[in-house]
């Protein structure tokens, strides 16, 4: 039988070690999975890459990750969201080291990871710094900038709700970053707000199907 | 000589969007343009974190906390509104589905680059969100902002001296001052606000101004 379902934080996040890059979900705090961040905080791993949209707000969830000092890199696209004072400190004692890549792009990179794509090219960023030291090409007559795809050893997600099979169903604006995020790490653990029967789901309405979904732990 | 409001700049914006566009409004002064579209144009506002058929602020309990704009403050969606996840909203962004992308910034060259994104500040951590990819990639860009800088230096500029955005992107500002449409002239003058001739506008502006043949007068309601 399949049985993705893990009775706890602890089991849920089995195998992360020290220097993982660990994708965790949410625009803002909408579709952030704080209870499995705060397992991390609670585990105790270091030098993670952190890859997020934002960098937290306030001193809860990925801000807390930051605070604790378990991050050595933050990839992301808007790291002062409402709220910034902890990266805000970070970066001013140059505590942290941040790669700040366009929203699209970071999604692109880790979609083409999960998609087995050795890479793309693409406009965004053409003629800016953040295209610096990247390869360069001619495409129809526009530059283009090539991008790497972005795996993850652990993608952390939050969904409203899952069944044993790791099917995931997500809540109006909380889909976000946490689909492809799911696709794109070697292992993807889901907190859900409720775990429904086997085929009580709508198949219609699944966004994540499960073959993306390694662990499902209700906060 | 009277400078637009804020609220009015957005005003003089909203009135060019075109009944049926997909428009995707920047945080901050952008935001405020979607107040003033025209009750009879029927508009679908995009939102990046996955939100088509955006709608205004929520009343007193219809609040949602899983409901929220890209400037993270509570929305609703309209009928018709749709959900989905970033690779497909970005997809939208960058692949050209989005008839308008309005923006704020600091600086736009005579040739359309675009400064947004960064200053060249030390002690706060740059952020680009989905600038670069609304400038490279919507249809059509516009630009909300102030003509000049609060230091009074120039916005409109031959070339940016802050980091780009994208190169040669905008099409059209509203200012507090004037509307200037990008050419491949470069700068050209369309509206400008009462009291303000091309010649005190242009000491106001680093790069040169093309006065239209029907340039107009820029007005708005007192909002």
């Amino acid at each position: 039988m399949i049985d993705k379902r893990v009775e706890n934080f602890a089991a849920a996040l089995q195998g992360l070690k020290d220097g993982d890059t660990v994708f965790c979900g949410g625009f803002g705090a909408v579709g952030e999975p704080f209870a499995l961040i705060e397992a991390v905080i609670a585990q105790g791993v270091r030098d993670l890459t952190i890859v997020c949209n934002n960098a937290g707000s306030g001193l809860v969830g990925t801000a807390a990750l930051l605070q604790a000092g378990r991050a050595r890199k933050l990839i992301c696209s808007y790291p002062r969201s409402s709220d910034p004072q902890v990266i805000d400190q970070l970066y001013a004692e140059r505590k942290i080291e941040i790669e700040i890549v366009p929203q699209g792009t970071l999604s692109e990179r880790m979609r083409a990871a999960g998609a087995g794509i050795g890479g793309f090219y693409t406009r965004v960023g053409a003629e800016t710094k953040l295209a610096d030291g990247k390869e360069t090409r001619m495409i129809d007559g526009a530059l283009h900038v090539f991008e790497r795809p972005l795996p993850g050893d652990f993608a952390l997600v939050k969904a409203h709700r899952a069944d044993r099979w790791g099917n995931l169903v997500y809540r109006k604006a909380g889909r976000n970053l946490n689909p492809v995020m799911a696709m794109a790490a070697t292992v993807t653990v889901a907190q859900v707000d409720e775990i429904a029967e086997l085929g009580a789901l709508d198949p219609e309405a699944i966004v994540t199907p499960g073959i993306f979904v390694d662990r499902v732990v209700r906060a | 000589m009277t400078p637009l409001t804020r609220k009015q700049i957005a005003w003089r914006a909203a009135q060019d969007i075109a009944e049926g566009q997909y428009v995707n409004l920047g945080i901050g002064l952008p935001t405020l343009v979607s107040d003033y579209v025209p009750a009879i144009r029927e508009v679908v506002l995009h939102s990046e974190n996955g939100i088509l058929g955006m709608g205004g602020a929520p009343k007193p309990g219809e609040e949602d906390r899983d409901l929220i704009n890209a400037g993270k403050g509570l929305t609703t969606l309209r009928p018709g509104g749709s959900f989905f996840h970033h690779n497909d909203s970005f997809l939208m962004i960058r692949g050209g589905h989005i008839d308008l992308s309005v923006l704020g910034a600091y600086e736009v060259s005579e040739t359309g680059d675009l400064a947004n994104w960064a200053t060249n500040s030390e002690k706060l951590a740059p952020g680009v969100g989905g600038a670069m990819d609304l400038a490279a990639g919507a249809k059509e860009v516009r630009v909300l902002m102030e003509h000049n800088a609060k230091d009074g230096s120039p916005r409109l500029r031959k070339a940016c001296s802050l980091p780009l955005t994208a190169a040669r992107c905008v099409k059209r500002v509203y200012t507090n001052l004037a509307v200037i449409d990008v050419t491949r002239d470069g700068f050209l003058l369309r509206e400008m606000v009462e009291g303000l001739d091309p010649d005190a506008l242009q000491k106001l502006t680093e790069a040169k101004l093309a006065l239209a043949n029907d340039w107009k007068r820029l007005t708005a309601p007192l909002l």
